[in-house]
């Protein structure tokens, strides 16, 4: 056991001295990392598994429901051309909780405030469904969460916990997306991270889930107590990943393997 | 829900081979996996999908518990005239899910 410690240790000090941000140059989606069969399934809308959950965002945008008796539609019209390139902004401001939010968050509250019907639950078929919808909408546009001087303390706030150690094998984020990507870990390529086609369809969750399920596995993957659903954390880590995943091009819903 | 996505060519030439994909939505719940209790999660997956094209069968297929969810097929079929092909899904606890596609034949 003893020579194998001692080679890791040696890996992990030749892995900090070229740490660091991936240049644009090199930043690639998971979508280059995966297989051709797996490309040309996320390629075909009708081969698409997510676009299952987006069809049901399609209904659920012009149902009527909650005390108010209002659809997304009768706010939002028209999704082609109201939501279009939205999902690529968030997470974004919100000045009402005074902090930034997800889109799953913004879809709730609104939920909530405008058509007066209870919050949908994380990872429910119809919050995935919605989500799904909206993202599709900024399919192919870039990436462009807001930084500005409201948001900057959240982005930073994510940045830490990226760099930050964690969990019980006392590993941070960027130790294998940002120092080890591309490298196999057991029989699967460490991608870079860019959160460029959530919600996706997992061939391994055999379902569609949001960025918070993937980081919630990656947690629970380095042995460390996951944060809840929603918890600040995690949308700040969201905002980071957006932010450092700015000007690539959206592809939700995608299918990773 | 809608659950089934189906794409069938609008229009074909007679004779022309076409092809026709079909994704369903289904959890193919194998009835092999255990809650975090030990009980056992009962089966729940689609025994059978059946395509015909103006009431004669032309695809058909028997399904496991070892297909994966959202069962996605992909066939073909010599377009011989104008009219509709439809999709039956049959499964555990009842599910049955029918849709269908009409095609235009030149």
């Amino acid at each position: 056991m003893r020579p194998l410690i001692g080679l890791v240790g040696v890996f992990v000090l030749a892995a900090a001295a070229i740490a660091g941000e991936i240049s644009p140059s090199e930043r690639k989606s998971g979508y280059d990392f995966m297989a051709r069969e797996t490309r040309a399934m996320q390629d075909d809308d009708t081969a698409n598994p997510g676009m299952l959950w987006v069809l049901e965002g399609t209904t659920l945008w012009t149902r009527a429901t909650g005390a108010a008796g209002r659809a997304c539609a009768d706010c939002h019209g028209d999704a082609r051309a109201s939501m279009k390139g939205v999902a690529a902004r968030y997470p974004a401001f919100d000045a009402a909780k005074g902090r930034p939010v997800n889109l799953e968050q913004r879809i709730n509250a609104c939920r909530v405030d405008r058509q007066q019907a209870s919050p949908l639950a994380y990872e429910s078929r119809e919050l995935l469904a919605l989500s799904a919808f909206v993202a599709r909408q900024s399919r192919g546009m870039p990436i462009a969460a807001t930084i500005d001087d409201r948001t900057r303390p959240f982005l930073e706030a994510g940045g830490a916990t990226y760099e930050r150690r964690q969990g019980q094998l006392n590993l941070a984020c960027s130790q294998c997306h940002d120092t080890n990507w591309g490298r196999q870990l057991a029989g699967n390529v460490i991608p870079q991270a860019h959160p460029t086609g959530y919600p996706l369809y997992r061939l391994e969750w055999q379902s569609l889930g949001s960025l918070q399920r993937r980081l919630r596995g990656c947690l629970t993957g380095i042995r460390a107590e996951p944060y809840e659903y929603g918890a600040p954390e995690l949308v700040d880590l969201e905002l980071y990943l957006m932010w450092r995943a700015r000007g690539m091009p959206m592809d939700a819903p995608a299918v990773r393997p | 829900m809608a659950s089934a996505l189906i794409n069938v060519p609008a229009r074909a030439k007679r004779g022309e081979i076409i092809e026709i994909k079909t994704l369903i939505s289904h959890v193919m719940e194998t009835g092999f996996r255990r809650t975090q209790v030990g009980a056992v999660i009962p089966r729940n997956i689609i025994r059978r999908f059946v395509c015909t094209y103006n009431g004669t069968e032309v695809f058909s297929a028997d399904l496991h518990p070892a297909i994966s969810a959202n069962p996605f097929f992909v066939f073909s079929t010599v377009a011989t005239e104008s009219g509709t092909l439809a999709f039956t899904w049959t499964g555990d606890n009842g599910f049955s899910v029918t849709e269908s596609a009409t095609i235009t034949v030149e």
